[in-house]
């Protein structure tokens, strides 16, 4: 089948052929064989406009932004504004004040543990995540809580790879002060109710911080029907550059919150004597920022939209939907991670081959995976193994791209098992 | 299947991965110690009886890739006989192998070892090939610590 007739017969809305001729790397060869690259969980390829935006902001509209009077830097404030407001609709968030720029989404965690956190949690008090974070969302509270004597709780997961809704509720309880969940894990695909979750901690006055990372680069996210305090994202993820992320946050609450770093931009005016901070966002925006890389992320997100995320998500699921039958088909691989509302992720064991063993010989068809514990030892823990092979989907993937992924752990088996 | 992976692969390196030698524990053994990768989930107990400075007997047990339980497997036959300067001085030579550096003037011979040679070529999987013999080094020592391949050991 050639690849046109294959994005026919997977979904007649969505054209991956013409897709993939956006993304200049997907034409590169790894091993002589055409790369296969099943690894966008860990980061996403980039699109030529993307490649671009960031090269054109060099080349024509660079200075520093919110400094200059002059012509350049303006230029580049309105540009790096107007990625800020794309953002803003993306989320659906209700105002681009709302919208800070941060490194990634690890460093938006670490600005709420450190700026909320620090204000509001305190001795025998208690923070809530669940079994399936990404050490991300781990380690900046567990930070938190042996600076303040506080705890760490820990919603179990099921055998699927779900959270159990009624366990997470029930550790919601007078000493929770924050609850941080993934929208969607990254180990296993697992898609959290997060309007439950919310709900659930709303009802006992908690707030609630989501990790987008794995969720905004495949599903439609609204922040205010999910009803979410905090939500944060990777740029590499979403087809935009390393280095940038979004930690959106719920007016009222950054504005009440301390700065997290000082510095040049944070601040309204300074004496030795007194700084009065900027407004939100700027207050968590210290020093010089990724200017042309949160421009470009703007420009991923124009992407994004004009693909349309329901489009994406609907033709991701199709190919996870081949991909769970397909690999269903190879002896001895066992599926981790069931759940019913599952997406992007194929996290896999095989009977007598060690994941590195699957990734060392898939490398040489030319197919990229991740192997190991993909930052989440918790949740290798809890289905008792040490690692997965793990092949994750993006919208620039095609069923031909599984079928190898197939064909190469039948060579796997031949060698190993 | 492409050259370097065949000579990464090699039949007695899938052989020894496949039905590992020495795959058991020593009980009441002395010397031993735990070997860890974070980065791929490797785990590796290594046990040794020691007459005096010779080692008597060596075993392990573990979970890991291929390369790493060959590694572990194919180590534990080389090092009995030897004494703790010998299995010490292996080590360095087996290290020098899979890393591709030239080994030091007057190193022992690998033997069997030398099939390793193709792991020179995969950076990334040097550490499952030296895992086994970091934890050996800590065992012979008697250090109590579980060895690390993300701290410093490497």
């Amino acid at each position: 089948m050639s690849q046109t007739e294959s994005a026919r017969a997977t979904s007649s809305s969505f054209d991956v052929a013409a897709v993939r001729r956006d993304f200049p790397i997907l034409k590169t060869t790894v091993h002589d064989k055409p790369l296969v690259y099943l690894d966008s969980a860990a980061s996403a390829q980039k699109p030529q406009v993307v490649i671009d935006a960031e090269r054109r902001v060099y080349e024509e509209s660079y200075a520093n932004v919110h400094r200059g009077v002059h012509q350049l830097s303006m230029r580049a404030t309105d540009l790096y504004e107007g990625a800020r407001v794309k953002v803003q609709k993306l989320l659906k968030a209700a105002s681009h004040k709302e919208i800070v720029f941060t490194r990634g989404t690890t460093e938006a965690v670490n600005l709420v543990a450190s700026s909320y956190g620090r204000r509001h949690v305190g001795a025998g008090d208690e923070v809530l995540i669940t079994g399936l974070e990404h050490h991300s969302n781990i380690v900046p509270w567990q930070m938190l809580c042996e600076e303040k004597g506080a705890r760490l709780r820990v919603a179990p997961l099921n055998d699927a790879g779900e959270v159990v809704f009624e366990e997470l509720e029930r550790l919601i309880t007078p000493r929770t002060r924050i609850v941080s969940v993934a929208h969607v894990s990254n180990a296993l695909g697992t898609v959290l109710p997060i309007a439950r979750i919310v709900a659930a901690a709303h009802a006992q006055g908690v707030p609630v911080f989501v990790d987008g990372a794995q969720s905004v680069p495949r599903l439609p996210v609204d922040v205010r029907a999910l009803g979410c305090d905090f939500y944060a994202f990777s740029g590499h993820k979403a087809y935009g550059p390393s280095g940038t992320g979004v930690l959106y946050g719920r007016a009222d609450l950054l504005s009440s919150m301390p700065p997290y770093q000082g510095g040049g931009d944070m601040i309204l005016s300074v004496t030795f004597e007194k700084t009065i901070y900027n407004d939100i966002p700027y207050k968590f925006e210290a020093g010089t920022p990724n200017i042309a890389g949160a421009i470009a992320l703007g420009t991923a997100v124009d992407y994004m939209t004009a693909l349309g995320l329901e489009a994406i998500h609907s033709y991701e699921d199709e190919l996870l939907a081949y991909g769970t039958e397909r690999l269903a088909t190879v002896p001895g691989l066992t599926l981790i991670g069931t759940a019913a509302e599952k997406t992007g992720v194929l996290s896999f064991v095989l009977d007598g081959v060690h994941p590195h063993d699957i990734g060392t010989v898939l490398d040489y068809e030319g197919i990229a995976i991740r192997t190991g514990h993909h930052c989440a030892q918790p949740v290798m823990d809890r289905f008792g193994i040490p690692a997965t092979a793990r092949a994750s989907l993006a919208f620039y993937n095609t069923r031909e791209e599984i079928d190898a992924l197939v064909l190469g752990l039948h060579k796997v088996r031949e060698m190993f098992a | 299947m492409t050259h370097e992976l065949r000579e990464l692969y090699q039949e007695v390196i899938l052989d020894h991965g496949k039905r590992p030698r020495n795959l058991r524990e020593i009980e009441g053994a002395r010397h031993k110690a735990d070997g860890y990768n974070p980065l791929c989930g490797d785990r590796a107990t290594i046990y040794l009886t020691l007459e005096g400075d010779v080692v008597k007997d060596a075993s392990f047990v573990g979970k890991g890739c291929s390369i790493s339980t060959a590694s572990a497997s194919m180590m534990t036959e080389a090092i009995k006989g030897k004494t703790r300067a010998e299995a010490e001085a292996l080590f360095e030579r087996f290290h020098a192998l899979v890393t591709g550096e030239a080994p030091a003037v007057g190193a022992p011979a690998l033997g069997k070892l030398e099939v390793f040679s193709g792991v020179s070529e995969f950076p990334v999987r040097v550490k499952c090939a030296s895992l086994p013999w970091h934890t050996l080094k800590a065992a012979l020592q008697g250090e109590a610590a579980a060895v690390s391949t993300e701290t410093g050991a490497e």
